[in-house]
C-alpha cells in the first residue's frame, strides 16, 4: 500500500508555505529535523492551554493531568520500540544527551584505562566526542570499524576488531550522510559473543523504519523526538533494565532522588533516577503525539514510501553529469542522498537551490571524519521523509541543472 | 536570482587572479571557517616600508569565500599593511557588491580575517578583526 501523500502533506502546516512569493517550499532536510504535523503542534498547544502543571508530586487536578500525559507518552514510546517496560524509557534532551548519559554513567562506572570502545568511521560527532572525552579522561582506547568505498561497514574488519575485546560497541543504525542501514541485529549478536555491550544510535533509524529493541537485543538505543515529527528538546535513552539499574545517576537534583539528607541521597527508581529537574513536559507530550501519528500512518508504509523516493532520487541525480553520490545503492540505505557537484561548492549548491524553495543541507553534517575519509570537505544532502514526493525530487534535479548552468 | 551570484563572483571563483602561494613570503596566515570547512591561506610579499608588493591565496570553499579572497587581494596590492589593518566588513561587501545574511557573511569575511591577522602578526585570528 502506498501513502496518501495529499492527505499526509495537509497534516504539515509548514509544507503549505512559500519561501518567497510564488515559490512553494520543497523540504528535503528531514535528516536534520523533520517538519511537525498538526497532531503534534495541537497536542503541545492543548497541553499549555489546558493541562500545564509541573509533574509528579503535585496533587491538584492539573498536576495529575500533566503527569498522566507525560507518563502516557513514555508508555507510547515504549510500545513504539517494543521495550519490555516504560521504566526503560529515559527522557533526555536528544540523542546526543542520551549517548552522553551512557558515557557519564555506565562508562565511568565500568571502563578502566586501557579498556576499549569500538565505534565506526561513519559516526555522527555525537557518537564520537563523548567517547573521545572519556579517552582523554580515563585512558580508554578507541577503535573504529572502517567504511568501505561504497559506504558500508567492513564487517570482516569488525570481527577482527572484536578480537581486541572491547567492552562497548557503539554504532549508528543508519548513517546521516551515507544513508547506510547497518545490520544492527547481526552486529549486536557479534558484540555480545565477544563479551561487549552494544549502544545503537537510532537518531536516523527510529523515525524511518520499525525498530524493535528486543528483536535487536540492543543494550542501549538513543534517539531524538525532533527527527520523528516531534518537537525539539526531548530525546530518549532506552536501556536494558539490569544495566540501567546498575548505573550510577546522571545529573543530580529534584525528581531523581528517593530521599535526600544534608550529606547524602538515595537515588530514585527507574526511569526517574536519570531525570533530574523539571523536564520538557510539553515536548514529551508532543513526542507521544508524534508516536501516535507515525503509528497511525504505519512505519512499514513510511519505510516503503521512502525507499521508493530514494530509489527515484538516486536515479535522477545519477544521470546529472558532474554529480557524485556518496553511500550505497538504494536497497542498502534510507532516504538520504549526499552528493557533490563538480566545480561547485556544496554551500553554493544549497544556496542556489534555496532560491527555488528547495531546502537541502550543505556541510559535513556533523560527520567530519567521514568526509575526510572520502577526501571532501563537504557535501550537499537531500533527505526524504513520509511527506516527500517524486515531483519534489524532479524539482531538485531541475534545480541542480540550474546550478550547473549558472556556474557554466 | 543573481544578486548573490553576480557574474563577477562566479568569474573570480572560476578564474581567480591571485590564487597560489608566494615562496618566499614575508607574511603568511591561514584559517578555517569551522561551520563550513572553508579554508583560506594568504601569503604576502612586502617592501621595507610595509607596502604590499604581491599577494596570493590558497584554499577551498564556496564561491563567496573564494571570490572575496581574490577581490580582496586585488584591492590591497600596492597598499600598505597599515591600510589593511583599517579594512572592515563593509569594505569586503563593497567589493562583492552584495548583501549577505549572517551565515554567508562568515564565508565572505574569512579572507579579511586571515589577511588582518597576518597584517597584525597575530597568533590566532578572531572575529573581532572583521566587525
Amino acid at each position: 500500500m502506498s501513502l496518501d501523500l495529499n492527505n499526509i502533506r495537509k497534516d504539515f502546516p509548514a509544507l503549505q508555505r512559500e519561501t518567497s512569493a510564488g515559490v512553494p517550499l520543497v523540504y528535503l532536510d528531514s535528516t536534520a529535523t523533520s517538519q511537525k504535523p498538526l497532531a503534534v503542534i495541537g497536542a503541545m498547544n492543548d497541553f499549555y492551554r489546558h493541562s500545564n502543571a509541573n509533574i509528579h508530586r503535585g496533587v491538584h487536578t492539573l498536576a495529575e493531568e500533566a503527569t498522566a500525559l507525560y507518563e502516557g507518552a513514555r508508555e507510547k514510546v515504549a510500545a513504539f520500540i517494543n521495550a519490555p517496560s516504560a521504566r526503560q524509557i529515559i527522557y533526555t534532551r536528544n540523542t546526543t544527551e542520551s549517548i552522553n548519559l551512557v558515557a557519564h554513567t555506565w562508562a565511568r562506572a565500568n571502563l578502566k584505562a586501557g579498556e576499549r570502545i569500538l565505534l565506526t568511521e561513519m559516526e555522527h560527532h555525537s557518537n564520537l566526542v563523548p567517547w573521545q572525552i572519556l579517552q582523554t579522561e580515563r585512558g580508554v582506547e578507541l577503535d573504529f570499524i572502517p567504511v568501505t568505498e561504497d559506504g558500508l561497514l567492513d564487517l570482516d574488519a569488525y570481527k577482527t576488531l572484536l578480537a581486541r575485546t572491547p567492552k562497548l560497541v557503539a554504532f549508528t543504525q543508519m548513517s546521516n550522510v551515507l544513508g547506510t542501514i547497518n545490520p544492527a541485529a547481526e552486529m549486536i549478536r557479534l558484540a555480545h559473543q565477544a563479551g561487549a555491550i552494544a549502544l545503537v544510535d537510532g537518531a536516523q533509524s527510529v523515525p524511518h523504519f520499525r525498530v524493535d529493541v528486543q528483536a535487536l537485543d540492543a543494550d542501549f538505543l538513543a534517539f531524538s523526538a525532533h527527527k520523528m515529527c516531534g518537537p525539539t528538546g526531548v530525546g530518549v535513552l532506552y536501556g536494558k533494565e539490569d544495566l540501567l539499574e546498575s548505573m550510577p545517576p546522571f545529573l543530580g537534583g529534584g525528581d531523581m532522588i528517593k530521599e535526600v539528607k544534608l550529606r547524602s541521597f538515595k537515588p530514585n527508581s527507574l526511569p526517574y533516577k536519570f531525570e533530574a529537574g523539571t523536564p520538557a513536559i510539553a515536548e514529551a507530550v508532543g513526542l507521544g503525539a508524534a508516536v501516535d501519528y507515525l503509528t497511525e500512518v504505519g512505519m512499514d508504509h513510511i519505510a516503503a514510501h521512502e525507499h521508493e523516493i530514494t530509489e527515484y532520487a538516486l536515479e535522477r541525480l545519477e544521470e546529472i553529469p558532474g554529480v557524485k553520490l556518496f553511500g550505497p545503492s538504494a536497497d542498502k540505505k534510507g532516504g538520504v542522498a549526499a552528493f557533490t557537484l563538480e566545480g561547485v561548492h556544496p554551500h553554493d549548491v544549497a544556496q542556489i537551490l534555496d532560491r527555488d524553495g528547495i531546502a537541502v543541507r550543505a556541510g559535513h553534517h556533523c560527520a567530519q571524519p567521514l568526509h575526510e575519509k572520502f577526501g571532501i570537505p563537504a557535501t550537499s544532502r537531500a533527505s526524504f521523509y513520509l511527506y516527500n514526493t517524486k515531483a519534489e525530487v524532479d524539482l531538485l534535479a531541475n534545480g541542480i541543472y540550474k546550478v550547473k548552468e549558472l556556474f557554466g | 536570482m543573481d544578486d548573490l551570484y553576480r557574474e563577477i563572483i562566479i568569474e573570480r571563483y572560476k578564474n581567480p587572479s591571485h590564487r597560489g602561494r608566494l615562496d618566499p613570503h614575508d607574511i603568511q596566515f591561514a584559517d578555517n571557517n569551522p561551520l563550513c570547512g572553508d579554508h583560506i591561506e594568504i601569503t604576502l610579499r612586502t617592501a621595507a616600508d610595509g607596502t604590499i608588493e604581491d599577494a596570493r591565496f590558497e584554499g577551498h570553499g564556496c564561491a563567496i569565500s573564494q571570490a572575496s579572497a581574490d577581490l580582496l587581494l586585488d584591492s590591497v596590492i600596492g597598499k600598505s599593511l597599515e591600510d589593511v589593518r583599517r579594512l572592515n566588513k563593509q569594505d569586503v561587501l563593497d567589493l562583492l557588491g552584495i548583501e549577505l545574511g549572517p551565515v554567508r557573511l562568515k564565508c565572505a569575511l574569512l579572507s579579511l580575517k586571515v589577511l588582518k591577522a597576518g597584517a597584525y602578526g597575530l597568533g590566532e585570528a578572531s572575529d573581532e578583526l572583521v566587525e
